[in-house]
């Protein structure tokens, strides 16, 4: 092997430097405290990070079909406090299904805007994102939402019981994961996302019907962001209109963190859950090294710019390209 | 040494991409009020070659010499200072801003306060655009203007510049042989003015007209230059090719079966109107006319892509109703795009899986894609096609333009159509690529399918047509069969003169 020259440097700086930045990461917070990388701490990072993950698969499929969804953490709130609500007025066995089909309307009604009617899918979900807001604050009253009898009820399953050892939200991140990774690389749906990703007119004149797969990547959105109520609900029994406020970030960060192209037409499932986990753990270890809660808001931005830059650096083939 | 010195000199230029030797010593130079062809395969280096005259690449060894100094450029903007300009086949204009500003667009003249000095800049503007002879103004809108004449801006603003040589890429792409005539015009003007001038082309007339002396390329390296009046098309096509090239017209040689499609009336709006023609099984209908006379909207048309305002479809006899792509799939109708790269192929995805992306839904085994099959199909027609890649895995954008040319007609053909229409089949595609794909649709005819083939080069037209329909603005002109055309009697049918109208 030759020596690496700066050129070679650079170019694995640009496609592996995410991993890279989260080795030193790892390395530094280990030094910084030594409880990091203990088992319990690391299930709990994955516990923690669930119900986020859950939400950026389906963000994932969104992203790759080349769209955007910042509502899903305002949807998250809206699922939260339905399913609470409903929760004891007609009892568990029948809110958690009224709560994915009152969920999953207002992902078709996004679908249908972006996908039937061609809107700009950012406008969309910035306004879907205060509108939902409105809609939770209107069922709630502004309220709180808690369930009443909280020992007498079989709902805290989703959020708060183990099968052999393993927390239940981490069991649903994991199985939908799975599902999900399958339906993306190994169906037919899966490979028209990323066509309509990739170049959405070569899709057309496949015969590929563009607007029912962007409907369908919102509805599935909008199903795991049900989801992800669900295991809040049950974790919290109990929730604020606001519980997913900022979340929708997050899961971007997630997303693009993972390696999905905000152009569209790139990404996995696998990359996702990565990009989930890193996320977590730095989370985790800004926390650990006696760091504010609230800092993490700042990282959080840090990690998307970083992670965009490289996306665009690699296709670039260079990390310094000013707009010439 | 002569007493002239080269406007632009190349020396023993390499450049290395990880696996690939792109550019191995490729040296040639450009005088003065030279117009020098620069030609070679898809694939041979002419882009890489363009990047680094552009500032876009760093050659790994050798020089380039401007007006005998050598100048090294970092970034395009450092080879435009030192008098290197390219004309590029993709325009990058501003659509909302003026003519004047587009051309001086970061050096606008100023007043004080750096209040735009208007009355000054409209001044230059007109003058360079009186020397290039056009019908529109300073003050035009660029969005309003044609491609030609945005071309004419591109060109102008080379102008401003002290421009030692000017590159065009491709320039004649998307013009009218009107508009070649004024092209060829302003590039004669450079020409006298001193200026050296490349010029990147796959049309060989273009080449024989306007060019001094023709360069040629294949696999990244420098074959030789040619003197243009002491040589000839063979000769230039055996220097990129390695062989000689038979262009010679080929009619049917077998029957001809049933009519598969019959277009009765068809009207889409202004687009075209009236359009009556039948294709057969086993035959070869060519739509020849200017670009904008209504042919690739016909194609869309009979794709699903457009509705009709009125006429009928018949396929095998029936009358039909095409409301989609999917329609039109369904009734065994495949479409080879005009654009490769934007219609055709997704250039993110593999080889494999653009090529059975329209029969994905197809192609399953349970809820998922059935790989093997899918390989299969890959396998099959890369071997009838003779596609050039290391496996389906490869991304079709790496991939050369014949290449993917034919993914996307495989993509087409493992649809098993019964019609099947090629939109500009060879556009912007090498030569040797160019015949195989000509004789592929003979091929294709021979087994009974109907084609139609939509171009704009007369020699490929009339080379693959059994019959051509000659459009103008919208209708067809006349239909010629094989025995009755001429280039004459075709070029008088597509600009609207003379060419009874026959259905």
């Amino acid at each position: 092997m030759t020596a690496l020259t700066r050129q070679d440097i650079g170019r694995l700086l640009a496609r592996q430097g995410i991993l890279f930045a989260f080795v030193a990461f790892m390395v530094a917070f280990t030094l910084a405290n030594g409880r990091f990388l203990a088992p319990d701490n690391v299930m709990g990072v994955i516990r923690s990070s669930a119900i986020l993950g859950v939400m950026a698969l389906g963000v994932t499929f969104v992203v790759i079909s080349g769209n955007l969804d910042l509502s899903v953490g305002s949807m998250m709130s809206f699922s939260t406090i339905v399913v609470l609500d409903l929760h004891d007025k007609i009892g568990p066995a029948l809110a958690i299904p009224a709560m994915f089909a009152l969920t999953m309307c207002l992902g078709a009604l996004i679908g249908f805007l972006v996908g039937y009617l061609r809107l700009n899918s950012l406008i969309v979900t910035l306004g879907m994102l205060s509108a939902i807001y409105g809609l939770t604050l209107t069922w709630s009253g502004g309220k709180n939402m808690d369930i009443a009898d909280k020992a007498g009820t079989w709902f805290g399953v989703f959020g708060q019981s183990s099968v052999l050892g393993v927390p239940v939200p981490i069991l649903m991140f994991g199985g939908l994961a799975v599902v999900l990774a399958f339906m993306l690389a190994k169906t037919p749906f899966g490979r028209k996302v990323y066509a309509v990703g990739g170049n959405g007119v070569a899709a057309t004149f496949s015969g590929i019907p563009r607007a029912r797969i962007v409907f369908l990547c919102y509805v599935l959105s909008s199903f795991c962001v049900a989801t992800a109520g669900l295991m809040q609900a049950s974790r919290s029994m109990g929730s604020q209109n606001t519980v997913g406020q900022g979340l929708e970030l997050s899961v971007l960060a997630a997303v693009i963190l993972g390696g999905a192209s905000l152009m569209g037409g790139s990404g996995t499932i696998f990359k996702t859950v990565i990009g989930v986990l890193i996320l977590g753990f730095i989370q985790n270890g800004l926390l650990l090294v006696g760091l504010q809660f609230y800092v993490q808001y700042v990282v959080t931005w840090v990690i998307i710019i970083l992670a965009v830059w490289l996306d665009i650096a690699v296709k670039r083939g260079r990390l310094w390209s000013p707009i010439a | 040494m002569t007493a002239m010195q080269p406007a632009l000199r190349l020396e023993g230029i390499v450049k290395t991409f990880p696996g690939v030797r792109a550019l191995d010593g490729v040296s040639f130079d450009v005088m003065p009020g030279e117009v020098h062809a620069l030609m070679g395969e898809n694939g041979a280096g002419k882009s890489t070659l363009m990047k680094v005259l552009g500032g876009i690449h760093q050659p790994d060894a050798g020089r380039i010499i401007v007006n005998e100094v050598p100048v090294q450029m970092a970034t395009p903007l450092e080879a435009k200072a030192k008098g290197i300009v390219f004309i590029h086949q993709e325009l990058s204009l501003a659509e909302e801003l003026s003519v004047a500003e587009n051309i001086y667009l970061g050096e606008l003249p100023c007043k004080s306060f750096g209040r735009v000095d208007w009355a000054l800049l409209y001044e230059r503007t007109n003058d360079i655009l009186k020397r290039l002879n056009v019908g529109f103004n300073a003050k035009t809108l660029v969005g309003d203007l044609s491609i030609a004449n945005q071309q004419m801006v591109e060109i102008a603003r080379a102008l401003t510049h002290d421009a030692k040589a000017v590159i065009f890429d491709e320039p004649t792409a998307s013009l009218t042989d009107a508009e070649k005539v004024v092209l060829f015009d302003v590039i004669d003007d450079l020409k006298a003015a001193g200026v050296g001038i490349i010029y990147i082309s796959h049309r060989m007339e273009e080449i024989f007209k306007i060019t001094d002396r023709i360069s040629v390329l294949r696999d990244g390296s420098y074959r030789g230059t040619l003197t243009t009046c002491d040589t000839d098309q063979d000769a230039v096509t055996h220097l990129m090719i390695g062989r000689a090239l038979d262009l010679s017209r080929s009619a049917a040689q077998h029957e001809l079966g049933d009519v598969a499609i019959e277009v009765r009336g068809l009207c889409c709006g202004k687009l075209f109107q009236d359009v009556h023609f039948e294709v057969r099984r086993g035959e070869v209908l060519g739509f020849y006319g200017l670009v904008g006379a209504g042919r690739t909207e016909i194609a869309e048309t009979l794709f699903g892509l457009r509705s009709p305002s009125a006429g009928e479809i018949l396929l095998n006899g029936q009358p039909v109703s095409i409301a989609s792509p999917a329609d039109a799939i369904a009734m065994g109708i495949s479409l080879v795009p005009e654009d490769r790269k934007g219609q055709g192929l997704i250039l993110g995805m593999n080889c494999r899986d653009n090529m059975t992306l329209p029969q994905i839904s197809d192609l399953t085994a349970g809820p998922f894609v059935a790989e093997g099959s899918e390989i299969a199909i890959f396998d099959q027609y890369r071997d009838k096609l003779d596609i050039r890649t290391p496996g389906w895995k490869q991304q079709v954008g790496n991939l050369s333009g014949g290449n993917q040319q034919k993914i996307v007609i495989g993509k087409w053909l493992s649809m098993r159509p019964d019609i099947l229409i090629v939109d500009e089949p060879t556009r912007g595609i090498d030569v040797g690529s160019k015949s195989e794909i000509h004789n592929l649709i003979r091929d294709l005819a021979a087994q009974g399918y109907a084609v139609i083939v939509i171009s704009s080069e007369m020699p490929e037209v009339l080379h693959v047509s059994d019959r051509i329909v000659a459009m103008y603005s919208g209708r067809v002109m006349r239909t010629f069969a094989a025995n009755e055309v001429t280039e004459d009697n075709l070029i008088q049918a597509i600009s609207g003169i003379g060419g009874d109208r026959v259905a």
